[in-house]
């Protein structure tokens, strides 16, 4: 016990003694959060849409200015064709384009049918289907306007009426739903580089050689290694927990106890994993590649930008192994639904098996003899 | 029960005996062979020097018997400890000094002491006297990082460290590379005041003058044990007499003694070339090699006998061992 305490002073001196390592470790998470937040949203604004309008009557224009008083429309013009039209989505200075083609007007009023054009620029799928989604609502309002007007004298049948509520996160605010999610993403960046680094910094210059000369009993040692950074990571949540509080309004609607407890058992499989990985490298160059490696794939994977429902079903079965779905999944539920214990017993669980796990798979890989 | 004891109390450690056996030690790094059949033996309180170049198998040999590695065949004690399997023994009462400086440069002078003895449950005050006289010279600078330090000083505080649980047997990998002379002569000063406190010393060194400062040496090369002998043996069993040319165009002169007749071996040796004679009568062979080197032009040929050194001894055997 007094040799851990010994090797853990060693460590936050190293720690605290670096210069580069202070930033990394209070600036940074800060920045992300802050830069993170804002620009990691789905909603799309100011779609740039021209028209190419063949009818030019008051009904097209009526159309028209439908368009480019929503909000989410920026109107960027009339086309003088279609090869000019096309050539705007091109170069990009345009991300929908409305046909109306001639006779538009006439049509609708002699056939009480006519029909329009909507091109929309789908490099960004999921970008493009929002872009579709706005454009047919706006139609939809649109068409129950002229129903309306052709027809004065008849009630519209609309037996049914939708009211939507929407719980925990009411005004649909992005931010409020990437928060959650940023916290884990900067405690697992904190928990699997530094983690990751330091055992093998000690090969790289070559210490780990005096130090296992020494009876250090290898639990002691990864101990010594693993505190530290559990002790900061936890110091950083709470950190960006105070952030998201002051900043984005947001506060934990659940109990921070859990929440930290959850942390706390998350972030040794974490650290873990980044003490597998160096003890498999032998310098900080390849600790850092495999961990970018899996840090990518965990988070992308993770929910955090795209939900886990719409992923294939092979990458939904991967992600039970992932342990960074799970903290997103709960922190997100704990932050803003306010759930308890109960409610994430599962979840939780899982993860501490997986610390478990990782834990004694980290310490079995580390050897004293080479 | 009584070892656990005596290591509590530097002053009756070191008449434990620490006779080192090594018996028949290969290490095969895939299709390297880093060490080939060792068989040796050190005894206790000696200063035991391993002289060879640099791929030599001498750290090799320093791990296995630190319990760092573990060897591909044959057996290592210290003492009555296995070096695999008493390898927590080793570690408690061996003291090692890697090749490569394997300090916290981060920490500084004072830390790195009182981390490695808090670590082998001791503390600096209780050893003091083990590493007073290596520490006065390096306490002034006790406040600056390891990083700092010059390399002298360095070699000085890995030193202390590698003595802070007052092991019975320290084992030093090549202390003195990249020292400067005088760091070096001091640190081999050292090294004789602690064998004379009665610890055992394994020494390894590139360079062949600090060869005769050990009670004896092994000489390696490629894994091979060339020679064991104390350092005056060895230049005795030297065979043949040994002569220091120079001439002119040293460059070329070193083609023509090699294709000279009676000539065994031919060594660039700083400023000279060693040649050795393989006939009896000294007279006649350097009134021979004058000649031969007349005949093909060289001017201000001079040559005398000298007597060998180790590293002459060194350079035949390894010639022998290619061969």
């Amino acid at each position: 016990m007094k040799t851990l305490l010994y090797i853990l002073q060693k460590e936050f001196i190293q720690i605290f003694r670096d210069r580069t390592m202070l930033p990394i470790i209070f600036i940074i998470p800060v920045m992300q959060l802050l830069i993170l937040s804002y620009t990691a949203t789905f909603e799309i604004k100011n779609v740039d849409l021209i028209a190419l309008d063949n009818d030019r009557t008051s009904t097209s224009r009526e159309l028209i200015n439908k368009f480019s008083g929503s909000p989410f429309y920026h109107f960027n013009g009339y086309a003088d064709d279609f090869e000019s039209a096309q050539q705007l989505i091109k170069s990009g200075k345009a991300d929908q384009l409305l046909v109306i083609e001639p006779y538009f007007e006439r049509k609708l009023i002699v056939d009480k049918s006519a029909e329009i054009q909507i091109i929309t620029d789908a490099i960004n799928g999921s970008a493009a289907s929002m872009m579709v989604a706005y454009a047919q609502s706006i139609i939809g309002d649109f068409n129950k306007n002229i129903i309306i007007e052709q027809n004065p004298s008849q009630q519209l049948g609309m037996p049914i009426e939708i009211g939507s509520l929407f719980w925990y996160n009411p005004e649909l605010d992005y931010i409020t739903y990437m928060v959650p999610g940023i916290l884990v993403l900067l405690v697992t960046v904190i928990g699997m580089f530094l983690g990751s680094m330091n055992l093998v910094k000690e090969k790289e210059i070559g210490t780990i050689e005096q130090i296992n000369v020494t009876p250090i009993k290898k639990y002691q040692f990864i101990a010594g290694k693993l505190i530290p950074f559990w002790f900061i990571a936890n110091v950083d949540l709470a950190i960006g927990l105070l952030l998201a509080y002051f900043v984005f309004n947001i506060p934990v609607m659940g109990s921070v106890v859990l929440l930290f407890t959850v942390a706390s058992v998350y972030l040794v499989g974490i650290l873990s994993i980044g003490l597998v990985i160096s003890t498999l490298t032998n310098t900080m160059q390849q600790a850092m590649f495999i961990s970018w490696f899996f840090l990518v794939i965990f988070i992308l994977m993770s929910g955090l930008f795209t939900p886990i429902e719409s992923m294939p079903n092979w990458a939904q079965i991967i992600n039970h192994a992932n342990p960074v779905s799970y903290f997103i999944k709960m922190n997100r539920m704990i932050m803003l639904k306010g759930s308890g214990f109960m409610d994430i017993k599962e979840d939780l669980i899982i993860l501490g098996v997986f610390a478990i796990a990782l834990f004694s798979f980290s310490i079995m890989r580390y050897r004293k003899t080479v | 029960m009584v070892s656990g004891e005596q290591i509590d109390s530097p002053f009756t450690i070191h008449h434990m005996s620490v006779n080192i056996q090594i018996d028949s030690i290969s290490k095969k790094y895939a299709d390297v062979m880093a060490l080939n059949n060792i068989s040796l033996s050190i005894k206790s309180g000696e200063l035991f020097g391993f002289i060879g170049p640099d791929g030599a198998g001498k750290t090799s040999l320093f791990r296995i018997l630190t319990s760092l590695l573990l060897p591909t065949s044959g057996k290592a004690s210290i003492g009555e400890f296995d070096v695999v399997k008493d390898y927590k023994k080793i570690r408690q009462n061996t003291g090692y000094m890697p090749g490569r400086f394997s300090l916290y440069l981060d920490l500084t002078v004072e830390e790195n002491l009182d981390f490695y003895a808090s670590i082998f449950n001791t503390t600096v005050k209780e050893n003091y006297e083990l590493i007073k006289d290596i520490y006065v010279q390096i306490e002034p600078f006790k406040k600056r990082r390891a990083g700092d330090l010059s390399g002298g000083m360095k070699q000085k505080l890995a030193l202390s460290c590698a003595l802070i649980h007052s092991p019975h047997l320290i084992i030093l990998d090549e202390p003195t590379t990249g020292v400067d002379a005088v760091s070096r002569m001091e640190f081999w000063e050292l090294l004789k005041k602690m064998q004379k406190m009665g610890m055992t010393i394994i020494v390894s060194t590139p360079y062949m003058d600090e060869a005769a400062l050990c009670d004896r040496v092994a000489l390696m090369q490629n894994g091979n044990l060339l020679a064991v002998d104390t350092p005056n043996n060895i230049v005795k069993s030297y065979k043949g007499s040994l002569f220091a040319v120079k001439a002119y165009n040293m460059h070329k002169l070193l083609d023509d003694l090699g294709s000279l007749g009676d000539t065994s071996q031919v060594f660039r040796f700083g400023e000279t070339i060693h040649i050795t004679s393989t006939i009896n009568d000294d007279k006649v062979y350097m009134e021979s090699v004058n000649k031969q080197l007349i005949d093909k032009g060289y001017k201000d040929i001079s040559i005398h006998k000298v007597n060998p050194v180790i590293e002459d001894c060194f350079l035949s055997l390894m010639d022998k061992d290619v061969e």
